[in-house]
């Protein structure tokens, strides 16, 4: 297939994942909210690390509460990570592979899109948040069931699939992080004042690193792992959270399963096999995959930068394998230029 | 609902003729409207317009703010014409066409039609659309307008006339096929029990002779769609026309050419090309061959069809026989080349370019319509009897500096076709676009796009000025 449409299908399926992802962490921020246990102004500026977004939230507010979060993360057309623009860039990308993807898939995303744009004028008649974030996790996985039931699982559709596998996996990977964006490094982006004023930034001394059920539920619910860790491990514990949104292989949004259904499509495009490879993104995914397939748990916690560094490095790594995705298969125009 | 309520207001109506009576071909649906209950039709109306904004059936407008995408305004009452009519339109449809491609390759190789004085040599030379480059070429199997759009009215005297060719890139097939697809979701009942003829082929058929004009020595030809993004305005149809085919929808950037020989860029390395149905204008194709500041196109690619590696759809050059002051002569054109009268006649056309021509329409300017000869999409029109003062002294003054690329036509009154306002039905003026594909034989899709005039009054059907479309039916006598 052409490389630029491969490269389209590729961003297009990671930015419809992107905005799910979102939705999903908006709606356990709420209902985080709603509980009252955290200071607001600290529980929004979390959800706004939760994406790295904070230095372009803090440059345009003065402060961090639901209003502000929520536009910020649903309508900003200047934030190019909000829901909104997510499904614009979709969109774009869809129309650009028109002939490469099947009818019942433009029309879901193209329906997403118009629903994104009259939410965000107020004219989709929207009875409050939790009404619209539904639904923009209802577009996302109906467009993910309809590329898997209308489109041919060819190349494309494994482009499609490394896509939305790792964003998928770099959102987990961040939903987890949690304890980070409670910590007072998540601040530097915060005005001065901040700390002190009502917005209720004021940093604990020290944060609770273990003992908060509450928090680790809301980490399961923003990945909807809720219901599927507790068949495995019962109680809520941050260990077992961990473990269990890193490790677990049959679970669709660890990121060992990404992953793992990443490098699959990768390799029945290059028809490669596993444990040898033939080109960067080979090698970079399937190091890292590797990685996951011996660590374990404990390491971790215990290792340098405990569960924090980890995330990090696994951040970092997921980036270069994409990178490597793209300088293999979409690139080719420009190493042409420039040899 | 009431049909009797409608007014024809002295025009020529499609559905009806001056005593309310369908006309042959129409009765079905005439009955099937009347039988349309209180608030039918405005339901079913805007049941269409929700369809075509979820199916994304968009056009882009230029200079246009909201991110220029529109959805094409579609009306649910369709256009008729009866099987027997339509089946002079196609047999003077292949009889044009076959003409027009003899006279581009002949201006382009042996010039006889001017050596014989049959169209002036000076007027096909000045032509804006006229190539240079492509003397001396002869396309793979002779074809060089393989697909056309003539654009086609029927004046107030019930005549059909051709308007004008559109042999470059004509587009709005798509909407054909996709009005087509609405009417049968959104308004079912009106199908009941007619014989319409069908028009969802057209993709075999375009597939089917673009294998047929590919390079012979190529055995499994691929074919490929090349636009010059999603911001042109016809993108849409690019897009739709590559995957109702199949085929790869590319940009200028995808491809390559290498000795000669052009290739796109894929996930897997370069892959050879062997025929490209371009929506892209004759400048635009190949900077090192025309426009040397095109950004969409493919350096290289014309040395590559000259050489006979790759087939060009539409060739290169044809823009000479879609010169409105080309159209005038098409009449003794078709004469010429097949010794037989034109089947469907001109509008009497007046060519500025011919000083004895140009002093008439300058002497009687509010009474003609001017057109400039090489525009597309309605735009420099000039419509005398409705323009103001200063307006045509402005046209006056733009014919008289260059007269060659002027031509003037008396203003019709092109026939309505009864359409939804409200809950009612009223009068608007239409056109009809039929499609031809000339390969192996010459093919011409039934019916074809009916675009209509929404605003009252309005005789401008272009989309990019407030038209709309209509599905148009060929209607076969006796039930289903």
């Amino acid at each position: 297939m052409l490389s630029r449409v491969a490269d389209c299908v590729y961003w297009m399926n990671r930015q419809i994942e992107r905005a799910e992802n979102v939705a999903r962490a908006v709606e356990t921020t709420l209902d985080l909210a709603l509980d009252g246990t955290i200071s607001p102004g600290r529980l929004w500026n979390a959800l706004v690390c939760t994406f790295g977004d904070e230095a372009d939230f803090w440059a345009r507010h003065g402060l961090a509460d639901q209003a502000n979060v929520f536009t910020f993360l649903a309508f900003d057309q200047a934030n190019p990570n909000s829901m909104a623009s997510c499904l614009q860039a979709a969109r774009e990308n869809a129309r650009t592979v028109r002939d490469m993807i099947s009818s019942p898939m433009w029309e879901e995303i193209n329906k997403a899109h118009l629903y994104v744009r009259a939410a965000a004028t107020g004219t989709a008649g929207i009875h409050g948040p939790r009404e619209f974030l539904d639904e923009m996790k209802r577009a996302s996985q109906l467009i993910t069931g309809v590329t898997d039931a209308t489109m041919s699982h060819g190349e494309a559709w494994h482009f499609a699939r490394m896509g939305r596998l790792i964003e998928r996996a770099d959102k987990t990977s961040r939903v987890l992080d949690v304890e980070h964006y409670f910590s007072p490094a998540a601040l530097r982006f915060a005005p001065p004042a901040a700390g002190t004023s009502e917005s209720g930034l004021e940093v604990p001394a020290d944060v609770d690193a273990g003992g908060d059920a509450v928090q680790w539920s809301a980490v399961l619910e923003s990945a909807s792992a809720l219901e599927m860790y507790r068949k495995e491990y019962g109680a809520v514990s941050r260990r077992n959270v961990a473990e269990f949104l890193v490790f677990a292989r049959p679970f669709p949004r660890a990121m060992h399963f990404c992953l793992i259904k990443a490098e699959e499509s990768l390799l029945a495009v290059t028809g490669g096999a596993k444990g040898a490879y033939s080109n960067p993104a080979e090698q970079r995914l399937g190091r890292l995959r590797s990685h996951l397939d011996y660590g374990a748990i404990d390491e971790i916690l215990s290792g340098d930068g405990g569960l924090h560094g980890f995330i990090d490095g696994f951040q970092a790594k997921l980036n270069q394998a994409s990178d490597a995705i793209s300088e293999t298969f979409f690139g080719l125009r420009s190493r042409e230029k420039s040899s | 609902m009431d049909l009797q309520a409608y007014q024809t207001e002295g025009f020529h109506d499609e559905l009806f003729d001056a005593s309310l009576r369908p006309r042959p071909g129409t009765e079905l649906l005439a009955s099937r409207l009347a039988e349309a209950s209180d608030g039918e039709l405005a339901q079913r109306q805007r049941a269409a317009d929700k369809t075509l904004l979820t199916m994304g059936i968009t056009f882009n407008v230029y200079g246009h703010e909201a991110g220029t995408e529109k959805v094409w305004p579609f009306d649910v009452v369709p256009r008729v014409i009866e099987a027997a009519e339509w089946a002079v339109i196609e047999r003077g449809l292949k009889q044009r066409i076959h003409a027009l491609n003899l006279f581009i390759d002949d201006v382009y190789n042996e010039r006889r039609i001017v050596t014989d004085g049959v169209v002036p040599e000076w007027l096909v030379d000045s032509g804006k659309c006229f190539r240079g480059p492509c003397a001396g070429l002869k396309p793979p199997r002779g074809v060089w307008c393989h697909i056309t759009g003539t654009d086609l009215v029927r004046g107030g005297d019930g005549v059909m006339y051709v308007l004008e060719d559109n042999l470059r890139t004509p587009s709005g097939v798509s909407y054909v096929l996709e009005n087509r697809e609405v009417m049968k979701r959104t308004f079912p009942q009106l199908f009941a029990g007619q014989r319409i003829s069908p028009v969802e082929n057209y993709p075999e058929k375009l597939l089917a002779m673009l294998e047929y004009i590919a390079p012979p020595q190529a055995r499994d030809p691929r074919v490929v769609v090349l636009t010059p993004g999603i911001y042109n305005s016809a993108y849409f149809e690019h897009s739709f026309l590559a995957r109702q085919m199949g085929v790869e929808l590319v940009q200028g950037s995808d491809l390559v050419v290498q000795n000669d020989v052009v290739f796109m860029r894929t996930t897997r390395g370069l892959q050879r090309v062997d025929v490209i149905y371009r929506r892209i204008d004759d400048d635009f194709l190949d900077p090192l061959a025309f426009r040397d500041d095109s950004l969409v196109g493919v350096p290289g690619l014309m040395r590559a069809y000259r050489a006979g590696n790759v087939a060009l759809v539409n060739a290169p050059g044809t823009g000479i026989a879609d010169d409105k002051a080309v159209y005038a002569y098409v009449p003794q054109i078709i004469k010429y080349y097949l010794g037989e009268d034109a089947i469907i006649p001109n509008v009497p056309t007046f060519v500025c370019g011919e000083p004895t021509q140009c002093d008439h329409v300058l002497s009687k300017l509010g009474e003609f319509v001017v057109k400039p000869a090489n525009e597309s999409g309605g735009y420099g029109i000039v419509l005398g009897p409705r323009a103001t003062k200063e307006q045509l002294e402005d046209c006056r003054a733009r014919i008289k500096a260059n007269p060659r690329n002027y031509i003037a036509q008396p203003m019709l009154s092109l026939s309505r076709v009864p359409t939804v306002v409200g809950d009612s039905l009223e009068g608007r003026h239409v056109d009809l676009r039929p499609f031809i594909l000339y390969g192996e034989d010459i093919f011409v899709l039934p019916g074809g796009l009916t675009r209509v005039a929404l605003v009252k009054g309005s005789l401008v059907v272009n989309s990019s000025q407030g038209g709309g479309s209509k599905d148009t039916w060929v209607v076969h006598e006796g039930r289903r």
